[in-house]
């Protein structure tokens, strides 16, 4: 039986990470490299990398990391932030990415999607969708979060499954950052509006919230960034307790 | 020892390339290469494959002589081959998708689109999966019936003979997942990306 993934995801900024575990024993707390190889020692079903690098001269860093953490990491790599394009969607995979999340770059251009896909394979190409609630719908934003597109997040959703998307990440900027759970109201309904997996995002503040996240929100993964941050909760504790709670995880 | 990694621009080989090379350490020599030279004098071979089974199968005749000399490696001499993903789907007779592509034919079968029963499954199948191991295959010494693999593929591969399957998984229906024909083994699931127990089906193939 398929299982479904629990997906620890590093903001990563000029190279470090921006908020990480904080365990003692960590010679560097803010190195990707290491962080990253506790979470996938840790049991993490795959890592996320979302690389914040604001300025142009330092985009290269993230090159860096990605290469040293595939040599370090055996479960699957996913980065995003700041892909403009199937060149650079290129750089990522060689340097040792195994999937690029591509988010404001789709909005603008789906053919970057089609193309990455059709060169790479839908395997590799996640479409990040960060919307947000507008009355009864849902509308997709850009530009983390700045600039709102007005287009409508499900049917976007099913566009890019048709322009070669092989998985969504779905993140709802109302709930993301308040730790009150997942929108899974916008989650269900765009898993069911499409056939492609979908990986929930955004508000998750216990591990109430993942199980919510696959049960209410129809989501094949959850990410989750800050409850494994500090040391909350362990991706261990995570898989512990969703298990106990009749969701097929990989133990 | 050397294992030679077939570099012929079947999309992203890089987590291929880190796994091998973190097994191996010092004791095997990792090639990645498309020379046919390196190819036929290597010991063992490795044929990854991303995209769609025509994008691979398009990619290995692009460059002269490659089929042949696969052939003559695996076929002939019957040398140890290691299909990944497409690379274990382009064994077959035929592939269906995009359209009608032949394969390499070296196990009788054909590779179509998983069922979805409707839209009941989602394609791609990706994630970790069990394996239900069929047949003791060698590169699953150690490896305990009902590891977790990390999959991601739309399309099956349905061998004509059943006895070269060595693992299925459960998704929508039995899909085969791993094959060994004599000196052939091919597994659906990435063992590059499927933590401690892929790398240990590695050091099994490695050390055949």
């Amino acid at each position: 039986m398929l299982k479904n993934r629990i997906i620890p995801c590093l903001d990563v900024k000029n190279g470090r990470v921006v908020k990480g575990i904080n365990f003692v024993d960590l010679k560097d707390a803010g190195d990707p490299v290491e962080q990253a190889k506790i979470y996938s020692d840790g049991g993490a079903d795959e890592i996320c990398f979302l690389d914040i690098t604001a300025s142009n001269e330092n985009r290269d860093i993230i090159y860096d990391v990605v290469e040293k953490t595939s040599r370090k990491c055996f479960v699957p790599l996913t980065v995003g932030g700041g892909i403009r394009s199937v060149d650079d969607i290129n750089k990522l995979l060689n340097f040792g990415a195994d999937k690029v999340s591509i988010n404001t770059a789709a909005v603008e251009n789906s053919k970057v999607v089609e193309d990455s896909s059709k060169k790479f394979g839908s395997q590799c190409i996640v479409v990040a969708i960060d919307a947000k609630k507008n009355g009864e719908k849902w509308e997709v934003f850009t530009h983390g979060g700045r600039n709102n597109s007005g287009i409508d997040a499900l049917e976007y959703a099913r566009q890019m499954e048709e322009n070669g998307a092989g998985e969504l990440l779905v993140t709802s900027m109302d709930r993301d950052g308040t730790q009150v759970g997942y929108d899974n109201d916008l989650m269900s309904k765009i898993s069911s509006k499409v056939n492609i997996p979908v990986i929930a995002s955004g508000g998750v503040g216990n591990l109430d919230h993942l199980v919510d996240g696959i049960k209410l929100g129809k989501a094949s993964a959850v990410l989750a960034a800050s409850i494994f941050h500090y040391g909350k909760h362990s991706v261990k504790e995570a898989k512990e307790y969703l298990d106990s709670k009749g969701i097929p995880v990989r133990i | 020892m050397n294992v030679t990694i077939v570099d012929y621009n079947s999309g992203n080989i890089s987590s291929v390339i880190n796994s091998f090379k973190e097994v191996a350490k010092d004791r095997v020599t990792i090639e990645v290469t498309s020379d046919l030279n390196k190819i036929k004098s290597s010991d063992k071979v490795v044929l990854p494959g991303q995209g769609s089974f025509k994008s691979c199968v398009d990619a290995l005749n692009k460059i002269k002589g490659l089929t042949e000399t696969l052939n003559e490696f695996a076929i002939t001499h019957k040398k140890p081959l290691l299909g990944i993903c497409v690379g274990l789907q382009m064994f077959a007779d035929v592939g269906y998708e995009e359209t009608e592509t032949k394969g390499l034919r070296w196990i009788s079968g054909k590779v179509s689109k998983i069922d979805n029963q409707n839209g009941k499954y989602k394609l791609p199948h990706i994630g970790w999966n069990q394996i239900n191991i069929v047949k003791d295959s060698k590169i699953f010494k150690d490896v305990e019936n009902n590891s977790h693999m990390y999959f991601v593929h739309s399309y099956e591969f349905i061998p004509e003979d059943k006895s070269v399957i060595s693992a299925t998984t459960d998704y929508s229906s039995n899909i085969v997942c791993s094959v060994e024909k004599e000196n052939i083994f091919g597994t659906q699931f990435h063992p590059e990306k499927s933590d401690r127990i892929g790398l240990k089906i590695i050091d099994n193939f490695i050390n055949l």
